[in-house]
């Protein structure tokens, strides 16, 4: 989150890129979605502060930020936990066990799919295919992909997790 | 096994670079192009080579590229979809992580052959390795003049940027991606006009599947009539198929088409974890499913067009007897419904309303008449939207209740109410 910059601090922060991202496409309008991505890459989050610092550096409507931004599932709008587990529960995982697995992380974690837990280490979150069936039950943190999950096999990555910050992971 | 045309590298660890690619006869396809084929004739050789397009629809590659109009003045553009998300397919990924320099020489051929200088190449957000290796390919293919301006002292010069999608299956649709890579909401627009004519930025453009593009340097090193003898007449050229679900040894493999789905499942997927197979899903879960008994069923676009399901994405779901068909058709419909992007009113309530009938049977609260009242909404959302994901859901939805409808009258209380 951006919560602790200024719309000109993050402004700057993200200029240089964002003209960089600009010389590939004809309209400004294209370089919306590699600026959010940008911009959630650098503070984790996007919220209302990084549409106007974007509309602004794009020199487009900021409505036109937010629709995007909403409509895309990747685009975080809010702060997530240091670890954001996404696991697939889509019908390859499913067929092999991705809802027990759900179950389980839900009861260790006690959240609910979409929720963080208090202290804010992990968010987990039910996700559709992740394009990994072939090592499904599956599961994407911190841009990584975790195959073959078995109950074991999560309770020695949320160890993994709980054990090292969230900046060395990624 | 058959020989591997596209597998070929895929288990060296490093066939991602452009060493191993070029020393494995790769860029060779393009030196052929361009030394010795105008841009018409590579579109000539394409289609008489009858390469289909692998993303889904199996549209004739060479006939989709003909429809570049000659005489625009306008840039045309050539999109790679790579926006893999047709839940049980991942051969895409597979391609680009492991031998990414096969897109990219294919990219290079395809937009020679309908003139364009710029290409976008729309990756699905997730596949973060596939973006990584992707973009070294681009860079090496720079390196070695395989990229830029006047690529191999041609009059070819092409820019290849990479488009990173945002977790969004609706953009897999081509109108869709081509909105999303504008710096839309990815929402299908009505065709016509066909992107062809009128697609990115409303100039023509072309888009292809990311298998389709990679064939093309072998089509190309290798020759068309080559290419076109390879499987059956109507389906050639080597193919990818993604086997997964409740299979022994879930995994890609390149076959030619036109073996079986039980081949398929059981000599190549190793066959059921439990027991036996209930039924197999050919081509993504977008593909109507087929219950065991019609295990024979070709696997190629004729085949099983002619048998009311799809080769779709090639990705094949095993269901062995533990499946729940109810639970499967639950699953699948809330995907469609999740994913619906919302413009299209029977696509949007329909599936809405269809996925809180399937939570209710699976539930065991299943009402006396909510089977016809899930069939009459899957006849109230085919066809009737501007794009093909609404159709997807109602005709696989349609195919589990039509195969396996005593396990959802199982589920029905007896003494409930009508509807």
């Amino acid at each position: 989150m951006s919560d602790t910059r200024s719309l000109d601090e993050i402004k700057s922060d993200l200029a240089e890129r964002v003209e960089q991202i600009m010389t590939r496409y004809p309209t400004a309008r294209s370089a919306i979605m590699p600026s959010l991505d940008l911009a959630q890459q650098e503070y984790g989050s996007v919220d209302e502060l990084t549409y106007r610092a974007i509309a602004e550096l794009l020199d487009v409507p900021e409505i036109w930020v937010f629709e995007v931004a909403s409509f895309y599932s990747l685009y975080d709008r809010s702060k997530m936990g240091r670890h954001h587990i996404r696991l697939c529960t889509n019908l390859p995982c499913m067929l092999r066990g991705a809802e027990a697995l759900m179950q389980h992380l839900q009861q260790r974690l006690e959240v609910e799919p979409g929720e963080t837990t208090s202290d804010g280490s992990f968010t987990l979150s039910a996700v559709e295919c992740l394009g990994a069936c072939e090592v499904a039950p599956v599961l994407m943190a911190h841009a990584q992909y975790h195959g073959d999950l078995t109950v074991e096999k999560l309770d020695a990555l949320l160890a993994t997790f709980a054990a090292q910050p969230a900046e060395e992971m990624s | 096994m058959s020989e591997q045309v596209l597998l070929k590298n895929i288990d060296n660890p490093s066939a991602h670079r452009i060493e191993t690619y070029e020393a494995s006869g790769g860029y060779q396809g393009l030196r052929t192009v361009l030394r010795n084929f105008a841009p018409d004739e590579v579109i000539e050789e394409v289609k008489s080579a009858n390469l289909r397009g692998r993303g889904g629809a199996g549209f004739p590659t060479g006939l989709k590229w003909s429809f570049v109009p000659k005489d625009s003045p306008l840039p045309r553009y050539l999109c790679c979809n790579a926006d893999e998300g047709e839940p049980g397919t991942f051969k895409d990924r597979i391609l680009m992580e492991r031998d990414p320099h096969q897109l990219i020489e294919g990219m290079i051929i395809a937009a020679y052959a309908i003139g364009c200088r710029t290409a976008y190449l729309y990756i699905r957000g997730e596949y973060g390795l596939s973006i990584e290796h992707c973009q070294q390919a681009i860079d090496e293919a720079h390196a070695l003049g395989y990229l830029g301006p006047n690529i191999l002292d041609s009059e070819h010069s092409l820019e290849i940027h990479i488009h990173k999608g945002a977790g969004a299956y609706i953009c897999g649709e081509e109108t869709a991606l081509l909105e999303s890579i504008e710096g839309r909401r990815g929402q299908p627009k009505l065709k016509p006009p066909f992107p062809a004519v009128a697609g990115l930025y409303e100039c023509p453009t072309v888009v292809n599947n990311v298998e389709t593009l990679a064939c093309l340097p072998h089509l190309f090193s290798r020759g068309g009539e080559w290419f076109a003898s390879i499987g059956p007449d109507h389906s050639p050229g080597p193919k990818l198929f993604c086997i997964s679900g409740q299979v022994k040894r879930p995994g890609v493999y390149e076959l030619p088409m036109g073996r079986t789905l039980g081949e398929m499942l059981e000599d190549y997927g190793g066959g059921a974890l439990t027991g036996q197979f209930k039924a197999g899903i050919p081509g993504g879960v977008s593909a109507p499913m087929f219950p065991r008994s019609e295990f024979d069923i070709k696997m190629d676009f004729a085949s099983l067009a002619e048998a009311g399901s799809m080769l779709g994405s090639a990705g094949i779901i095993g269901l062995d007897e533990t499946a729940s068909i109810p639970q499967v058709a639950r699953r699948v419909t809330e995907f469609f419904n999740h994913e619906s992007c919302g413009k299209c009113t029977p696509c949007r309530e329909g599936l809405t309303w269809a996925a809180k009938i399937l939570r209710r049977i699976e539930a065991g609260r299943g009402q006396r008449g909510d089977v016809e009242q899930l069939e009459m909404l899957c006849g109230g959302i085919f066809g009737k939207s501007f794009c093909a994901l609404g159709d997807g859901a109602a005709w696989a939805l349609g195919a589990a209740l039509k195969h396996f409808r005593h396990e959802f009258d199982a589920l029905i209380i007896p003494q409930s109410k009508a509807g």
